[in-house]
């Protein structure tokens, strides 16, 4: 017995590197999501991009995912086990999953990992992906902008992280570019996703005044509060966020922000299949189709649209940068010199606010 | 800072639509728990009311009969785990966090289709003229009707726990089923209503939450209430009063430190985000170190009971 187990695993052993050479086996791709494939946002639109790997790849490609991981010592049993359960690629897409990740690729060195939003990359075999989330709310911002009566627009913050400190400032930026007497309130949620949190906040922040409602949390609720309150002779705008949130359109969801990860899971999947398959650390934006803005309803009038459509077309081009200088922190010393552009590095670990917003960033 | 932006009327009033889903479902625990049994499940009853309520709402058009599906919903999942550890004996424990993962599994499938819809929901109560009172019209008077059921649950409840046979028979399976079954008392029997009646609150509050504070359906929309109801009734020490105690405490700082963040407060926000659960702990524990050791856990909480044992 003890014999036939051993052939049985040579056998299997055997056919597996066969296989493989002849990439006959199906690849195995794993996707480890922050929140419910249902949450209509973030995680919605990453479940999205692994339906159009099966679509592109067909029989080529399994895809396997598991759903609602909390980030932490959790995320790491998740990850190893997908490995383990013989994922040759395994996408983890959260930012709390930063560490976790490395940790597991020391231990799995031909697993390839790939891991959205963060930064470090401490082994052969990991390589991180983010979009320049920055762009999309550079448009936001001058909508917003726009928009509000009361002159205060509101920042639903999920962690006080690189990429949601980069939103805040861009929005900020932009709807003072717009309307001078503007005013940011920022109100974090500590959480990516809790509905009814996020409603608590919207509530808070129209009893406070705010009219329009910008999100960096996933879940549709603050867009279900805002219309509640319209329903009842309020008069908010909101943003769909991640996805499109278009259920909530013409109002209060004016506009929204777009996740599009296919382009790049099929590109990132595809080098996997054809050998080409490189380590990197990916940034696109609305060049490369990541970063989209959903349309833009009839609620916003028609010369604000056409600002924003310009917007879009000028940060396409690769004319214009939302982090353009002249532009001071918030503490009054000067950040970017008159017509000076970001660094792709001080955005990645930017830990300030711009001049303007009045509020600590807690750490 | 401009904490004049925060009105205390709207404060008081938010605050107990923040409150009402976690304190129906800590008073439905307290229930089971008082009967001898831990159901670690409240989470996944919850959603599942949360779902069965949305989508009796969204089919019918009636909130009202949302709510007595999510109370129906909520029971019957309870009454799985009630035969499974009542009647085949299974560890409360285990079938208590089985019973949360079916829950969200379950509620995720049943709501694909209603992602994005939009539910009627209840309107406030018209008391007429009383809800122009200055503050309290809004505080009292100016809410939907299942605030005020909630509340009356907890009178009832602690009525009826410390006034009336049936609850100190409850009381009795719970701090001794052996001496309960030797007066003739159905243990099981008892113990099988109070699952189904922590089941149908706990559904009741999680259709609170998709009909009236988020008021909408998502996946996992729960997020942890269900745990935050558990805990509750072990630092309320297994009494009504401190239940509702708990529960407003939490929802009220909770929508309190956002009132306080957006209002641009000079205090830390990470202190802010921690306080509903600091200082709700806090209270309850000095509470009930005050109130001597009268109010600890029922005595055969969580053990299993057989007749033939």
């Amino acid at each position: 017995m003890k014999f036939t187990t051993m052939l049985a695993g040579a056998l299997s052993l055997g056919l597996t590197g066969a296989a493989f050479a002849d990439a006959h086996e199906p690849l195995k791709v794993g996707f480890v999501y922050v929140g419910p494939v249902g949450d209509g946002g973030w995680t919605y639109q990453h479940d999205q991009g692994r339906l159009a790997v099966e679509e592109e790849f067909g029989d080529r490609v399994e895809t396997v995912y598991q759903e609602s991981v909390p980030e932490g010592a959790d995320a790491e049993r998740v990850i190893t086990q997908m490995a383990l359960g013989g994922a040759d690629i395994i996408f983890t897409t959260s930012f709390g999953y930063m560490d976790p990740t490395n940790n597991v690729a020391a231990k799995f060195p031909d697993v390839k990992f790939e891991h959205a939003t963060g930064f470090k990359r401490e082994h052969p075999n990991v390589s991180t992906y983010d979009a320049r989330f920055y762009e999309g709310r550079a448009v936001l911002g001058t909508i917003a902008g726009h928009l509000t009566e009361t002159d205060k627009i509101g920042y639903i913050a999920s962690f006080p992280i690189p990429e949601v400190i980069q939103g805040i400032n861009s929005t900020y930026l932009h709807a003072k570019k717009v309307n001078p007497d503007v005013e940011i309130v920022v109100t974090w949620a500590y959480t990516w996703f809790d509905p009814a949190k996020e409603a608590d906040a919207a509530r808070a922040m129209i009893d406070q005044g705010v009219d329009v409602i910008l999100q960096h949390t996933d879940s549709t609720a603050p867009q279900a509060a805002a219309q509640e309150a319209n329903a009842n002779g309020a008069r908010i705008f909101t943003f769909g966020q991640a996805s499109d949130m278009s259920a909530f359109a013409p109002t209060p969801r004016v506009a929204s922000i777009i996740d599009n990860w296919a382009p790049y899971y099929i590109e990132r999947v595809g080098a996997l299949m054809d050998g080409t398959y490189e380590q990197t650390a990916s940034w696109g934006g609305m060049p490369e189709g990541e970063v989209v803005i959903g349309e833009i309803t009839d609620a916003v009038p028609a010369e604000v649209k056409a600002e924003a459509e310009a917007m879009i077309a000028a940060i396409t081009a690769g004319e214009y940068h939302p982090f353009t200088g002249p532009i001071n922190k918030a503490d009054g010393s000067v950040w970017l010199e008159d017509g000076q552009v970001a660094e792709d590095g001080d955005l990645l670990s930017m830990d300030f606010y711009v001049e303007g917003i009045e509020a600590e960033i807690p750490n | 800072m401009d904490l004049t932006a925060i009105s205390p009327t709207l404060l008081v009033a938010s605050l107990m639509v923040a409150a009402t889903p976690i304190l129906l479902a800590a008073l439905g625990e307290m229930v089971v728990e008082k009967s001898g049994v831990l159901n670690l499940g409240v989470e996944g009853m919850m959603i599942m009311g949360a779902i069965t309520g949305f989508i009796a709402a969204v089919e019918t058009g009636s909130p009202w009969l949302g709510f007595g599906a999510a109370v129906i919903g909520g029971a019957a999942v309870a009454l799985l785990f009630g035969v499974l550890t009542q009647v085949l004996l299974s560890n409360q424990v285990a079938t208590g966090l089985a019973l949360t993962l079916f829950g969200l599994g379950l509620s995720s499938l049943l709501g694909q289709g209603y992602v994005g819809i939009k539910a009627t929901s209840l309107g406030r109560l018209d008391f007429g003229p009383l809800s122009d009172i200055p503050f309290f019209g809004r505080v009292l008077f100016g809410h939907d009707p299942i605030v005020y059921i909630s509340l009356l649950v907890v009178v009832a409840v602690w009525a009826f726990l410390r006034f009336t046979r049936a609850g100190l028979i409850l009381r009795a399976v719970g701090e001794s089923h052996e001496a309960a079954h030797a007066l003739g008392y159905h243990v099981r029997r008892v113990r099988l209503m109070a699952i189904a009646f922590g089941g149908a609150c706990a559904g009741l509050g999680g259709a609170y939450l998709s009909l009236v504070r988020v008021p909408q359906w998502t996946e996992g929309m729960t997020a942890g209430a269900g745990w935050i109801a558990l805990a509750i009734v072990v630092f309320a020490s297994w009494r009504a009063p401190r239940v509702l105690l708990g529960a407003y405490l939490f929802g009220g700082i909770t929508v309190l430190q956002l009132n306080l963040q957006t209002a641009g407060a000079q205090v830390p926000v990470e202190l802010l985000s921690a306080a509903p659960y600091l200082v709700t702990i806090l209270v309850l524990v000095l509470i009930s170190l005050r109130a001597g050791r009268s109010g600890d856990a029922p005595a055969d909480l969580g053990k299993p009971f057989h007749a033939s044992s």
